[in-house]
């Protein structure tokens, strides 16, 4: 009785062990390529390798791809109606946003799940300038258009996005003091 | 010949079983959880459907080679390590190979571990039949899952959002309830009344 399944739990042991082996390199590639993917599309063309750099904002890390010359794409990560929403913001060297994309989400489907795929408001934040438009939803005062039935969720997108702002203030303000030195 | 021709038409009726007579949604109603949960379109629930049917098929064809040798007191316990075993393979492989399909389907790929269906077709048979049935009914089953799923799927995904596989074909909106859970329940619920007033009889 102990035999057979002790000798069960080893052979499927092994089994797991193989197989997260042979899938651990294609993960990390997944991973990888969906990370560029989303820096590709919230900043502009660019040459050359995002650099992957972590910056502290508010007591927070934040971790941000720094392309050189160009601008950057900062992960931001806040609570949403169902649970952590992680958006990843291009700010390019002029301080404007350039494109969001959300990474990770778990709003309402048909709801607030519509900030991943609504044009209609996702593309408001292109080439938003936090000099002249406030990130709150109208409801707040601010100039965010938010999703029908979901200001919620439309709240924490805007949050992440002036966030991630502040996080490339910080972060040129660093880079600032390291030239003046 | 008689007798091979019983044997090609039970082994015929292994793979069609699922459809009608044992359809594991409407007419066993096992595996609701990722049944009400993952319909939310028709691409969801034919993936999550797939998905399981996988399992199903390998732990079937595994479980009814181990059974005979595997004492009654631990055969749950052997059955449980070799589901949650494919189970895993299955994660890392999507994981690995199909991440936005894993994406979506997320937790509801470790659960189905504790799918009673894949347990209950270990229990009800698979321990008792030959490789090859046990293959054919997890063939079966697992198609009548797949197609329950991606039928609920298809008619949340008209009402809740206009459009079937992603292809949209009504402008607007939708009726958010259908996308929702509730939705989920009163599809499941009409669906079983019509199945089972007029096709599972006999």
């Amino acid at each position: 009785m102990v035999l057979c399944l002790g000798l069960v739990c080893f052979i499927c042991a092994a089994v797991l062990g193989g197989t997260y082996v042979l899938t651990a390199g294609p993960i990390e590639q997944a991973r990888q390529n969906k990370t560029r993917q989303s820096i590709a599309k919230v900043l502009p063309e660019f040459g050359g390798d995002p650099v992957e750099k972590v910056a502290a904002w508010n007591g927070t890390d934040y971790t941000y791809y720094a392309v050189e010359g160009t601008g950057c794409a900062v992960i931001s990560t806040v609570s949403g109606f169902g649970g952590p929403l992680s958006v990843m913001v291009g700010i390019v060297d002029d301080g404007t946003v350039y494109n969001t994309v959300v990474l990770s989400q778990s709003e309402t489907p048909g709801l607030g799940a519509k900030c991943q795929t609504d044009a209609a408001f996702t593309d408001q934040f292109k080439g938003w300038d936090p000099a002249s438009k406030t990130l709150l939803v109208k409801k707040d005062g601010g100039d965010v258009d938010a999703i029908t039935a979901s200001t919620i969720t439309s709240r924490a997108y805007a949050l992440a996005i002036s966030n991630a702002i502040e996080v490339f203030k910080t972060v040129n303000a660093e880079g600032g003091l390291e030239n003046e030195q | 010949m008689l007798k091979e021709g019983l044997k090609m038409s039970s082994r015929l009726h292994q793979l069609t079983k699922g459809f009608v007579k044992d359809n594991p949604t409407f007419s066993l109603v096992l595996g609701m959880c990722p049944t009400l949960a993952t319909t939310t379109s028709a691409i969801n629930g034919l993936e999550m459907g797939l998905a399981t049917m996988f399992v199903l098929i390998l732990s079937n064809m595994v479980i009814s080679l181990l059974a005979p040798a595997v004492p009654d007191k631990v055969r749950i316990p052997v059955y449980i390590v070799v589901i949650a075993t494919f189970v895993t393979v299955l994660q890392l492989a999507m994981q690995a190979f199909v991440p936005d399909v894993y994406e979506t389907l997320g937790l509801f790929i470790p659960l189905i571990v504790v799918n009673c269906i894949v347990l209950g077709r270990a229990e009800a048979f698979a321990n008792k039949n030959s490789l090859v049935d046990s293959a054919l009914d997890g063939i079966g089953i697992g198609l009548g899952f797949t197609m329950s799923l991606t039928v609920i799927g298809i008619i949340r995904e008209i009402l809740g959002s206009g459009s079937v596989f992603g292809w949209k074909f009504i402008p607007g909106d939708g009726v958010l309830a259908f996308v929702m859970a509730p939705g989920a329940f009163i599809v499941l619920g009409y669906l079983m009344v019509i199945f089972n007033k007029y096709l599972a009889k006999k």
